[in-house]
């Protein structure tokens, strides 16, 4: 990070050097819109590309700027530079009452929120058309005082442009390998997921589109007077978004560098074309390569080219940081965690001696309701996890198991209830914080973040939920956690490239990395061999024998019987029955919920040979 | 403000309803390649300008009549419309990155529209736009009519074919689980390409009624976009009588807004209306 950090610095102090070497206006032009678009296309993509928020709006917040700078600059005689920070204030309110609207609705992701975002810019145009703002026939600005840096009067626009550029690159830098850019690119994988895994998605949402927002903004403001006359019909067109999209998918969009590469190549393109007398041969040119780099490049001229030339690090965390926050080797495969901040919440790590119930409620459900448009997954569920205990969740399909295991950890809000965790109530509030309260879970189908790598989908609980680790902190824990479930060959692969098995333990280590108080495990066993159910089920005897408190869904009896201190029963969203294993399954109800009431003979199987039927 | 009389009303209303069939015929196309094959096809909007640009080729420079040229559009683009979508499914596109690729092959139309007949404005001399008919104090422009009857006409049949056709079935079934559907012998490939061609003669049919009507301009392709979709959405993916319901609503809420207002404030109307779906009945609109 600190060597791209310095190679941006470098390059933007040698730019800047150009306005002083007398070259012919036209290179500072064309620099100058080089800049521009780098700067439009950056900002887009800290919201679009980082978080996969597709915006089409990008029109309308670079509009707000440019109109913002054109009425105080001309009837307000504000100086030109004082309205830079006002036009991407206003760029930044307007995106985040447009952001904490629509990403209140769940619904509106992908190419909904496009459609909202390009509706808006429609609007915003309409308003600012028939309004004082503009009112019909444009903004001239060429009277408009414009101060002077550097050597002559268009050097002003080329220093301004290269700022702004400088600016929206480090950003976009420094967020890309911030705490706040992985939760963005989880965010662009699997957002539900991200939140029960402690990314607060709807502040980052927000937040980055404020900043993303707001960087259009200020290049608007400098544009404004660039162009020096301004109308709605040039600037609130769906060619604006679709430009900057073009660009940065050209570059790539997972990477910070990627929309600058491609505003860079795409200018100079569309520049070399419209110096000759083919500008239309330069539009075909555009959008060859735009369906060429879609079709055979996907993931962008960056993308493609790191995938290529990426280098494998060493398997296995870096000495350096195995010195810095690990006393004991993690090699061994059930080596208490190293981790420090799990001992200091007086979590389960390090105390493997903790075994069974030593008292108190973990997690106590009272009346806890679920219903999906008329349909009663869960009725008024009374249930209390004890400290220290594996819990098992038995039922029939559709019983409300997993439904339950979704209403706690806050994937679906509960109809009516209340749940608390360790005192402190847990219903009502959003998923992300329930996790930082100390639960995690894992996935019935796994729901890895399929372009992260194996590691980074184990350092992300970390990163987030109770803990907040830093990332190479949290990227040592994550080794730790991958030998733990034998992953760690597989550490820098894409979830694509596991099998099934894999990816249940990737699950189970995704969650084993948030350091949970409780872990909830939704039928973790299915689809595996007998012998990787014998692996998975000495996997939990460890998990446990660090104290950590286990709810377990399952329908693998032999599993359900060797592990459980207490099973529950679920039977339609009702609790049937409690209690210990054994006792348990010998319940005529519980006997005919599974199997049905028998014809004539009297409900009678003993214990065992029950197990044995749901095997 | 003022009210306008009834007279003037009565032909907003009118004007809507006819803009309203363009919006739900340029819609269809887009509606049922979105909902039933997940391609969000903006090239859609370039081949209809290339529809448009041809028949005023034919009509000006060969005489001839511009619904004769349906003849020769509807065969030319169904053929264009199995080529895209063989490349887009030869690819395994993702519905974004469809966007994303009929956006670059609209690029390249515009161009080639730009290149062929200029930047400059061209509009069709055809023998139906003398014509109107007169009932009480209101007129019906013929070439109006003649898309309101197109843009009705298509979308009852396509309604109906969806509908209660085997084929219809098929292409509903696949559209809602491509892989049970498979397993149930239908073949989805021959399906969607298909649908696409239909789809991309559609944009044909469009752009014969849009060189009846308006004045033409490579660039004008773009400002269709926001509006078409805006019905798109509002009539609900896939469902064929949506586009030109929503159509009609929006064409005539925009010409009201003229009417009472100014024609500046037209887009107000029908993108605040999108905006209202989305947040309010984002449900209704997935597919």
């Amino acid at each position: 990070m600190k060597k791209s950090l310095l190679l941006v610095v470098v390059l933007t102090l040698g730019l800047g050097v150009i306005p002083y070497l007398g070259l012919p206006a036209f290179y500072q032009s064309l620099l100058y819109m080089v800049f521009h678009w780098i700067a439009l296309a950056t900002s887009w993509n800290l919201l679009s590309g980082y978080s996969g928020y597709f915006s089409f709006g990008h029109g309308a917040f670079f509009g707000i700027g440019i109109y913002t700078t054109a009425v105080l600059t001309s009837q307000f005689d504000v100086p030109f530079l004082w309205t830079l920070p006002i036009a991407a204030a206003m760029a930044a309110l307007f995106g985040v009452v447009l952001g904490v609207i629509s990403f209140r609705v769940k619904a509106v992701r992908g190419e909904l929120f496009a459609l909202l975002t390009l509706a808006a810019t429609f609007v915003v145009a309409t308003i600012v058309l028939n309004t004082p703002i503009d009112g019909g026939p444009g903004v001239y600005l060429s009277a408009v005082p414009v101060p002077s840096i550097g050597p002559s009067p268009s050097a002003t626009f080329y220093y301004l442009a290269l700022g702004a550029a400088f600016l929206t690159v480090v950003i976009a830098l420094l967020i890309y390998y911030a705490r706040f850019g992985t939760g963005l690119f989880a965010i662009h994988d699997d957002e539900d997921v991200a939140e029960v895994m402690g990314v607060p998605t709807f502040a980052y949402k927000v937040a980055a589109f404020a900043l993303s927002c707001a960087l259009a903004g200020g290049v608007g403001g400098v544009h404004a007077l660039f162009v020096s006359y301004v109308t709605t019909g040039d600037i609130f067109t769906v060619l604006l978004p679709l430009t900057v999209i073009l660009m940065s998918v050209l570059g790539g969009t997972r990477h910070w560098a990627g929309p600058a590469v491609g505003a860079t190549a795409i200018t100079i393109l569309l520049y070399s074309f419209t110096s000759g007398d083919s500008a239309v041969l330069g539009k075909v040119a555009m959008g060859v390569i735009l369906i060429v780099v879609i079709l055979f490049m996907p993931e962008g001229i960056l993308g493609g080219l790191l995938k290529r030339f990426a280098r494998k690090p060493a398997a296995g965390p870096s000495a350096a940081d195995a010195a810095r926050f690990g006393q004991a080797s993690s090699a061994g495969g059930a080596t208490p965690s190293p981790s420090a901040a799990g001992q200091a919440q007086g979590g389960p790590s390090g105390k493997a001696g903790t075994q069974g119930h030593d008292g108190g409620i973990l997690l106590s459900a009272r009346g806890v309701s679920k219903s999906f448009q008329g349909v009663q997954a869960l009725r008024g569920v009374d249930l209390d996890v004890q400290r220290g205990e594996i819990l098992g969740l038995l039922g029939p399909n559709g019983s409300g198991k997993s439904t339950f295991i979704n209403v706690v950890s806050g994937h679906f809000p509960l109809t009516s209830g209340s749940m608390t965790f360790d005192g402190k109530k847990i219903s009502g509030i959003g998923a992300h914080r329930i996790a930082g309260c100390g639960i995690a879970r894992t996935y019935q189908i796994p729901r890895p973040f399929a372009h992260l790598t194996v590691l980074e989908n184990v350092a992300l609980p970390a990163m987030f939920g109770a803990h907040q680790l830093e990332r190479r902190r949290a990227e040592f824990e994550a080794w730790h956690w991958l030998e733990f479930t034998g992953l760690a060959d597989r550490a820098f692969a894409v979830p694509e490239d596991l099998n099934l098995h894999q990816r249940k333990f990737l699950e189970f280590a995704r969650a084993l990395a948030a350091h949970p108080q409780l872990l909830m495990l939704d039928e973790v066993l299915s689809g595996l061999t007998p012998s990787e159910i014998d692996e998975a089920v000495a996997l939990i005897q460890r998990i446990r024998a660090q104290g950590t408190t286990i709810l377990f869904v399952e329908h693998v009896m032999r599993a359900v019987m060797a592990l459980c201190d207490r099973i529950v029963v679920f039977n339609q969203g009702e609790v049937l029955a409690q209690g210990l294993p054994a006792e348990v399954m010998a319940r005529p109800d519980v006997v005919a919920t599974y199997l049905g009431k028998p014809a004539e003979s009297p409900p009678q199987p003993p214990e065992p040979a029950g197990a044995r039927a749901y095997a | 403000m003022n009210l306008p009389s009834s007279t003037l009303l009565a032909q907003s209303i009118l004007a809507g309803i006819f803009t309203g069939a363009l919006y739900g015929l340029l819609g269809l196309g887009l509606s049922l390649s979105w909902g039933m094959l997940r391609q969000i096809n903006l090239a859609h909007f370039a081949l209809a300008f290339l529809g448009a640009y041809l028949t005023y080729q034919f009509s000006t420079s060969g005489g001839v009549d511009p619904l004769l040229t349906l003849l020769m559009i509807i065969p030319a683009f169904f053929v264009v419309g199995l080529a895209v979508h063989w490349v887009l499914t030869r690819f395994k596109i993702t519905p974004f990155n469809s966007l994303l690729v009929t956006f670059g092959l609209t690029i390249i139309i515009e161009a080639v529209l730009q290149w062929i007949w200029t930047a400059d404005y061209r509009r069709l001399e055809s023998t139906y736009a003398e014509h109107k008919l007169q009932i009480a104090t209101v007129y019906l422009p013929v070439p109006e009519l003649i898309t309101l009857g197109l843009g009705l006409g298509i979308s009852l049949i396509a309604w109906q074919v969806l509908r209660r056709s085997d084929i219809g079935k098929a292409i509903r079934a696949a559209a809602e689980d491509a892989p049970i559907a498979a397993a149930f012998g239908i073949n989805q490939q021959a399906l969607g390409l298909l649908l696409s061609g239909i789809n991309a003669s559609l944009a044909g049919i469009a752009g014969v009624c849009i060189a009846l009507s308006y004045t033409l301009a490579p660039s004008q392709i773009y400002s269709w976009i926001g509006v078409v979709f805006a019905c798109v959405m509002l009539g609900g993916l896939g469902r064929p009588m949506g586009p030109i319901v929503a159509g009609f609503v929006i064409g005539i809420s925009e010409a009201i807004t003229m009417a009472v207002a100014s024609p500046s404030w037209a887009p107000l109307v029908s993108f605040s209306l999108l905006i209202i779906v989305l947040l309010a009945r984002p449900e209704r609109i997935q597919a």
